[in-house]
């Protein structure tokens, strides 16, 4: 067994996120869309869920629904149950206990934002103030969920954040702008904001793609810790197959809103079943020289979505049966209830 | 029998004056210079693929940009298809100019967005050769749509109505409507989703072989050098570090920072 496999799936481990049904529907000139559509999932203590797409697939209009932050006139339908470490441990949360993050108004919502789920995003500079010193972001961030501290209690917090997230010198990093900070630096920054107020959730969206593949590293592996340490849960949002095979204990694909496959992250990645799965397998560049192939075709406008599978007119495996109706999640293969797939020619292809 | 070199750089060198902070000039007179280009030597091949591949700030736009003549060198020296390229001007700088074509991210982004496409890749030819009428620049561009895959249909839309991948084969009409002898392209992909970017580094390979180009990939991104790129040359702080083989830099590689960038990717199991 490789020394990287952790416990998979939810065993034991308790609830922190659950999602159930969530679709996004945004108002266009010509009716609504459905960037989310269906989107089912649970997120246990201390595991990280990688979510796969192209641009597109809906992956950060997911996040977006669940941290309150879609743009105006966008509605959000289904339940993200969230379960705070109080709840469950006094066991209130028999099914669905918690509390709805979609029903919630946006003054309670501001509320347990942050405090219990908060993000980080693919560019820092777009989460912190270029006017502001990193230090006084964070304290401000630690202010707005603990109203009441004394400046002296904030300020060690504020050094025990950054030292949190590796920050060399955290005492004069502090007192910088993050126009002063590297890129690498500035995404610490942002990881010690949104830790600050020891949230049990976090949404990663893409927060490594704007870094240099070092860099990159140095980032994964302290999240890592992170997520050992504090048990945090993590949504990592990413197109990048290779780093959601280093972070994400499970994987699920999307593909035109919806999630088309997904299971324990090693089993997806050596056995995709979902053709778009395989595709996108074989269309990464990797260092091994093997050919690559590319997907014919690009992601379908949402405004025009094919009928039944939206992945049929890229599938080289499409059928006319794939045309009548949007295929459901399936057992991928027989003996695995964990690893699923939107294909109804599962089966035909995996003995063929 | 050893094959043509196409292009040859001898020790090129390139200094920008160093600021010291985010308000403050460098200046002249300070004796902080940073080296962007530190001593580069490399010759290419005809018909080969060279990869440059390095992390932000390495140098390798500053060098792209100095092959392409589009900065000076402080010193050093450039040799394209036998000529002194440092030091060819007017009309000859003009003829050997269009033998060497650039394609960028997003080559769209730069070009006036109210051109239809067809203007936009048959441009070149305006400048290049200009005794041909407008309707023989619109067949050839037509043609080299067709090259690229997206067909004569295009001919009069304008770019902004495109995906990432459909611009970035515009940019390479455009670059190949000269049939230059060597196409450099500056992280082709990187803006790409994975499936439209494996579309893009098909169509680069496929049209070195049928248009016999010389290719120069410049990128941050390992994996996207492997997969075209019969050399490699690893670049950091100015400096080629590492230059050889794609399957030696690959798989057997001497120098430790060419060691990190590969222990650095993350790979997917297979």
């Amino acid at each position: 067994m490789p020394a990287k496999s952790r416990k998979s799936y939810h065993g034991n481990m308790a609830m922190r996120l659950d999602v159930r049904g969530l679709s996004v529907e945004l108002p266009t000139p010509n009716g609504w869309v459905r960037p989310v559509n269906s989107v089912s999932f649970a997120l246990a203590e201390g595991e990280t869920l990688g979510i796969v797409g192209e641009s597109g697939s809906g992956k950060t209009m997911l996040s977006l629904a669940l941290m309150g932050l879609l743009p105006p006139g966008a509605r959000a339908r289904g339940e993200a149950w969230l379960h705070s470490p109080a709840s469950t441990e006094n066991g209130s949360n028999a099914n669905g206990g918690g509390e709805n993050l979609l029903a919630e108004s946006s003054s309670e919502m501001r509320a347990a934002r942050g405090r219990r789920i908060a993000m980080i995003f693919q560019e820092p500079m777009t989460a912190l103030n270029p006017v502001m010193r990193v230090g006084a972001q964070i304290a401000e961030a630690i202010r707005a969920h603990e109203p009441g501290l004394s400046a002296k209690e904030i300020n060690r917090r504020v050094l025990e954040a950054l030292e949190r997230a590796s920050v060399p010198e955290p005492k004069r990093r502090a007192r910088q702008y993050a126009h002063e900070l590297s890129g690498g630096l500035r995404q610490r920054v942002t990881i010690a904001m949104a830790l600050a107020a020891s949230p049990s959730v976090l949404i990663a969206d893409e927060p490594t793609t704007a870094l240099d593949v070092t860099v990159q590293k140095q980032i994964l592996d302290l999240l890592e810790n992170l997520r050992r340490e504090l048990r945090l849960s993590m949504l990592f949002i990413t197109h990048d197959l290779g780093v959601v095979a280093q972070v994400a204990d499970r994987v699920a694909v999307m593909y035109a809103g919806r999630i088309v496959e997904e299971g324990p992250t090693e089993e997806v990645l050596r056995r995709p079943a979902h053709p778009y799965t395989i595709g996108l397998l074989r269309a990464a560049p990797r260092l091994v020289r093997e050919k690559i192939v590319a997907i014919p075709g690009t992601v379908p406008p949402l405004g025009s979505l094919p009928p039944g599978c939206s992945f049929g007119p890229r599938c080289d495996r499409h059928i006319p049966e794939c045309d009548a109706s949007a295929p459901k999640l399936a057992n991928a293969i027989a003996s695995s209830e964990t690893h699923r797939a939107r294909c109804i020619r599962i089966g035909a292809h995996s003995e063929s | 029998m050893s094959a043509e070199i196409i292009l040859d750089v001898r020790d090129l060198r390139k200094s920008y004056s160093a600021a010291t902070g985010a308000f403050e000039r460098g200046g002249t007179d300070s004796k902080r210079r940073t080296m962007a280009v530190d001593g580069v030597t490399f010759s290419v091949e005809r018909g080969e693929t060279l990869g440059i591949v390095g992390e932000s700030g390495c140098g390798k736009t500053t060098l792209a940009r100095i092959l392409l003549r589009l900065i000076e060198p402080d010193s050093g020296e450039m040799h394209f298809r036998g000529q002194d390229w440092r030091r060819v001007h007017g009309a000859d700088l003009r003829a050997l100019r269009r033998r060497m074509q650039m394609v960028f991210q997003d080559p769209v982004a730069s070009l006036n967005p109210r051109m239809r496409v067809g203007a936009v890749v048959g441009e070149p030819l305006a400048i290049h050769e200009p005794q041909l009428s407008r309707s023989q620049r619109r067949e050839r561009a037509a043609e080299m749509l067709e090259d690229v895959g997206l067909g004569a249909g295009v001919l009069d839309r304008y770019p902004h109505e495109f995906s990432g991948g459909q611009r970035q084969r515009i940019g390479i009409a455009r670059a190949l409507i000269l049939r230059p002898d060597l196409l450099m392209a500056d992280e082709p992909v990187s803006a790409l989703d994975v499936s439209v970017g494996a579309q893009i580094l098909e169509l680069l390979d496929r049209l070195r072989r049928e248009f016999s180009l010389t290719l120069i990939i410049i990128s941050h991104s390992l994996p996207v050098v492997a997969q075209l790129a019969s050399r490699v040359a690893v670049m950091q702080a100015g400096q080629f570090v590492e230059c050889g083989p794609a399957e030696q830099v690959l798989y057997a590689p001497q120098n430790p920072y060419t060691q990190a960038l590969i222990a650095a990717v993350p790979e997917i199991p297979s």
